[in-house]
């Protein structure tokens, strides 16, 4: 399929037509508490949040619910399928989040191995088809691999996002010539997802062109996870500035940045 | 009244016969709007949950959103 439309854009984040002035995703596992949560993706200033679909407890209907903290009113809901590990249990979900929230664009995330969390991405594609078949708009997790990028591409994601490193690993982005690959050649938003640790490791992401992080660990789990949230929206920014600013070129040697006429 | 047993998240659990899912949704205190219920892998629409009667051997799966990543 070669009918997808540029859909990149130098000012916004825009996924499947619509438009978003956030390029930071935050996800929404792992926080102390749903207020905490509440104040980091604030703090972040995000405009899309990845949720999870899982269980009712029966036993306790009335504890708390995230859509009581981080309203979908105000946040795009970004449903995943992160626990599944074939394509039918991820297309199963996304069908059940859809039912429940009403929204089509999702995140699909389709694992093979327990310990490491990457992605199956035979699976992965398997699912992305049926998915896209049905009507959905999917933003797909996948390996750093610009093959694979352009394979999901071609078959209708509506963003891929390569991780950076394992989910939850704070390792930072471990193959920049891949990610800067399929930054540049991709026509749909090219987002890191899993990896970032810390502000320096989302605005690599964005230097090397990508349209946006996708991050989670990184702000729960810090000592202060609000000011970290802050951090990451900042970084975000300072990358993407420095992306479309243009980086100087590298050289071997120093070069003075004084004038050597006049000197006394 | 005669029970039907079905299964609900994972854990068997009689109920009325003829119960509809509206009424299992109020039974159990858990607001419509926020849950997607899914029979024998089947999704019910939310406008049908009143019309929806239970039937024993169903697998019954009420989800919600929570947090992740």
């Amino acid at each position: 399929m070669s009918s997808v439309k540029p859909v990149r854009s130098a000012e916004n984040l825009v996924v499947a037509g619509r438009i978003f002035r956030s390029r930071l995703i935050v996800g929404t596992g792992k926080y102390r508490d749903y207020a905490e949560n509440a104040a980091a993706a604030e703090a972040a200033g995000a405009e899309i949040v990845t949720v999870a679909v899982r269980r009712v407890n029966i036993a306790n209907p009335n504890e708390p619910m995230l859509v009581d903290y981080l309203s979908p009113e105000k946040y795009t809901f970004l449903p995943n399928t992160a626990g599944c590990f074939t394509g039918e249990d991820a297309v199963r979900t996304l069908r059940l989040a859809r039912e429940a929230g009403d929204w089509n664009l999702v995140k699909l995330e389709v694992l093979s191995d327990p310990d490491t969390l990457y992605p199956d991405m035979i699976e992965t594609l398997h699912a992305l088809k049926l998915l896209v078949a049905d009507g959905f708009e999917v933003m797909v997790y996948c390996s750093d691999d610009p093959v694979m990028c352009r394979r999901l591409e071609d078959e209708g994601a509506a963003a891929v996002m390569p991780l950076g490193a394992p989910i939850g690993s704070g390792l930072g982005i471990q193959n920049p010539l891949n990610i800067r690959l399929i930054a540049e050649q991709s026509r749909v938003p090219v987002l890191v997802d899993a990896g970032v640790g810390t502000a320096s490791d989302a605005a690599v992401a964005m230097e090397l062109g990508c349209d946006g992080v996708l991050l989670n660990t990184a702000i729960a789990e810090a000592a202060d996870p609000i000011r970290m949230a802050k951090a990451m929206k900042l970084a975000v920014k300072a990358g993407r500035e420095a992306f479309l600013a243009g980086r100087m070129a590298t050289r071997r040697y120093g070069a003075a940045s004084s004038p050597k006429d006049g000197l006394l | 009244m005669k029970e039907v047993q079905i299964q609900l998240n994972g854990e068997q659990r009689n109920v009325p016969e003829g119960m509809t899912i509206a009424a299992l949704l109020e039974d159990l205190g858990i607001s419509t709007g926020k849950v997607a219920v899914e029979r024998n892998r089947t999704i019910e629409a939310r406008s049908g949950f009143g019309q929806a009667e239970l039937q024993a051997g169903d697998q019954l799966e009420i989800v919600r959103f929570v947090g992740g990543g």
